[in-house]
């Protein structure tokens, strides 16, 4: 299946080609989880403080599906 | 020396200090400014006329040595927007300087019999006026400069633009940060038009020489400050190189613009495609690429955070400072503008004329939906604002904000509350915050309570934004907290590292209790602010507000927002329960 995976702030760092608003299309496997993606991408699960699929917060080992469009977000605040 | 309170009278140009009495003597800050809104302005008097007035508090611990991130000065008055009491505050050099004169607030009453209009030097010595007949329509800028240029010792310039001259409703208060620039602002609820109703162009504070904020236990407060501190530069979100350091508040752009959650086109839609274009990573992209500008920019001497920006042109030049993630998504989303140097341009206009960036986005989205321009058309709203420039009887009502733009052009899809328009977090998505916005004392305001914290960001816990069970609490819990942050002088950014690290919530309470030699702890808080609160709520009850003015705007119940096609469900009887405790017992 395909997701699509966007990184934002500083965890865009882990993939230095990534334009900004640039959306990784992965191909992975079915029950491909977060957590996987993130050990795809060499991104420490420690650096992510938000994970969105289509714009709802879900959790490192919840399964994805195909066509879900995935962000990571680290530890970000604002006003 | 013990605080004083500084009142100006413009009727008979007198400047007198009066001590501080019982009753304000514990407040600071928005403590304060609402204490002496609440005691001296009826609340039925017209926000521009002889009897309202302009109250300028810093925080309890502004002015003292190496707190951290304290510079934030207070401003109250009876807004002409809402009608409401308002508190608006601001970074700049202000706080700090009045702090370290003795300060507690400047009451600025009475309006010139003679018509003219001045400006107010302070310093050590006292209180002098000027004529400032010569300062008479120009911007900020300008106004900056020439205020360095004729005193010495790089002041505080507290001042409005032409449209605070004019009395317009969305007339800000600017305050000057380090570099001189005018982009700090007091800018909800048109209290420049409450400066310019006294005719006073600008306040230049100069602290030289000044007898400093006296601390009462030196101990308690070195201690509290340390542990604060501690925590923010700890914390994830605020450390050096964190977030708001590297990319600034605009950090949040894409990441309420995944939620669904950014205001569009006139709060048409929760997804905007250009969000990345005018996001917090393309600022620090630009800064980067062109070689000039500057992120991690502090506001005001001592700020450890630093969030805010320089913002270059395509040339080099220094376009505006700073582009804000609210600045970015009125002027930008919310208008379907995604070029950040337009966007860049637009702030300029703002700060410089001297309006809120919030609600002039927010009027321009609604001269969008009224035809005069289309969305996205940049160069349209750049010559909408030349109209204000120009003084034109389109230029007034665009200067007046949404709402009364709303009604000029016949739209009905009007985003505001209490006549103050919705900031970049739209209710239908995120349920929490709309119950601030409904029911917050300032009109819809996004800092009064800010649940997007536990709603989208994951600080402090985490909640889902799509239902509303709880979010009354939660918005009470906010709202009251904030009412106590913005007495303190520190920026509400420290909020994000005390909400996950106690001891730093410990340490902002401390340095406080320091100061005035008090013997409180966390557990006051909520209930010290809820006193800033119950004073602020009345005073709008007195002024005519009651329960039915903590509502929604109505095309937010029947129109689903996409991308989640969600509406604003949330029943009244719920809305009414965030203020329902200043009634009972
Ligand atoms: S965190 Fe940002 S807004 Fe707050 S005081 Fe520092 S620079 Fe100013």
């Amino acid at each position: 299946m395909r997701v699509e995976v966007r990184l934002f702030a500083t965890l865009r760092r882990y993939v230095p080609d990534l334009q900004v608003g640039e959306a990784l299309t992965l191909e992975v496997p079915e029950g491909t989880t977060p957590r996987d993606l993130l050990a795809q991408l060499g991104i420490p699960p420690d650096d992510v403080k938000i994970i969105m699929r289509n714009g709802r917060h879900i959790g490192l080992d919840d399964p994805l599906a195909d066509g879900d469009r995935i962000a990571f977000i680290p530890a970000v605040g604002g006003g | 020396m013990t605080r004083k309170i500084l009142r100006i009278n413009m009727t008979d140009l007198t400047a007198t200090y009066e001590d501080i009495p019982e009753k304000w003597a514990k407040w600071a800050g928005r403590g304060l400014t609402t204490a002496i809104v609440y005691d001296e302005v009826d609340p039925s008097v017209h926000p521009l006329g002889p009897n309202n007035k302009l109250v300028i508090a810093p925080g309890w611990v502004s002015g003292t040595p190496a707190a951290p991130s304290s510079g934030r000065t207070s401003f109250g008055g009876k807004s002409p927007l809402t009608g409401t009491i308002k508190e608006s505050n601001s970074g700049g050099l202000s706080s700090q300087k009045l702090g370290r004169l003795g300060i507690a607030a400047i009451i600025l009453e009475g309006q010139p019999k003679d018509g003219k209009w001045y400006y107010i030097h302070i310093d050590k010595d006292g209180v002098t006026f000027h004529d400032a007949s010569d300062l008479l329509g120009k911007g900020m800028e300008e106004v900056d400069r020439i205020m360095w240029e004729r005193h010495p010792n790089e002041p505080a310039v507290i001042g409005i633009g032409p449209v605070g001259e004019h009395l317009s409703a969305n007339a800000g208060i600017s305050v000057n940060d380090p570099e001189n620039n005018p982009g700090r602002y007091a800018g909800r609820g048109g209290l420049g038009a409450v400066m310019g109703a006294r005719h006073v162009k600008a306040i230049v504070v100069d602290d030289k020489g000044g007898p400093g904020v006296e601390i009462k236990n030196k101990e308690l407060f070195t201690q509290g400050r340390r542990k604060l501190t501690k925590a923010i530069l700890a914390h994830d979100i605020t450390k050096p190189d964190g977030g708001l350091n590297l990319y600034g508040t605009d950090v949040l752009m894409n990441i309420i613009n995944e939620a669904g959650g950014l205001p569009t086109r006139n709060f048409s839609s929760g997804q905007f495609e250009g969000a990345a274009k005018i996001s917090g990573e393309m600022i620090h992209e630009m800064v980067e690429k062109r070689q000039a500008g500057m992120t991690g920019h502090a506001c005001h001497p001592g700020c450890v955070i630093q969030c805010s920006n320089i913002y270059p042109g395509p040339d080099g030049s220094i376009i505006a400072s700073p582009i804000e993630y609210e600045t970015a998504f009125a002027l930008g989303a919310n208008c379907g503008i995604d070029d950040l140097d337009f966007v860049a341009y637009l702030t300029k206009e703002c700060n410089d004329l001297g309006l809120d960036t919030i609600e002039m986005g927010n009027t321009l989205a609604i001269a969008m939906e009224a035809g005069l321009i289309e969305f996205g058309d940049k160069v349209g709203a750049l010559a909408l604002m030349e109209e204000i420039r120009k003084d034109t009887p389109l230029g007034r009502i665009l200067a007046s904000g949404v709402a009364t733009t709303a009604r000029v052009f016949g739209v009905h899809r009007v985003p505001v509350v209490k006549g103050q328009s919705m900031p970049a977090y739209e209710p239908r998505a995120i349920k929490g915050i709309g119950f601030t916005y409904a029911t917050s004392t300032m009109g819809a305001d996004h800092t009064s309570g800010y649940t997007i914290a536990p709603e989208i960001l994951g600080t402090g816990q985490k909640v889902d934004p799509f239902t509303y069970e709880g979010k009354a609490e939660l918005s009470l819990a906010f709202q009251a907290t904030t009412a106590f942050i913005d007495s303190t002088g520190y920026c509400l950014f420290i909020a994000f590292p005390i909400l996950d690290i106690q001891e730093g919530f410990e340490g902002m309470v401390e340095s406080v209790a320091g100061v005035m030699g008090w013997d409180i702890g966390p557990n006051d808080v909520v209930e010290l602010g809820k006193e800033i609160l119950k004073m602020e709520r009345l005073f709008n009850e007195r002024a005519g507000f009651n329960k039915e003015h903590d509502r929604m705007p109505e095309f937010m119940r029947y129109e689903p927002l996409p991308p989640h096609n969600v509406v604003w469900d949330v029943p009244d009887e719920e809305l009414d329960k965030v203020y329902a405790w200043v009634h009972e017992g």
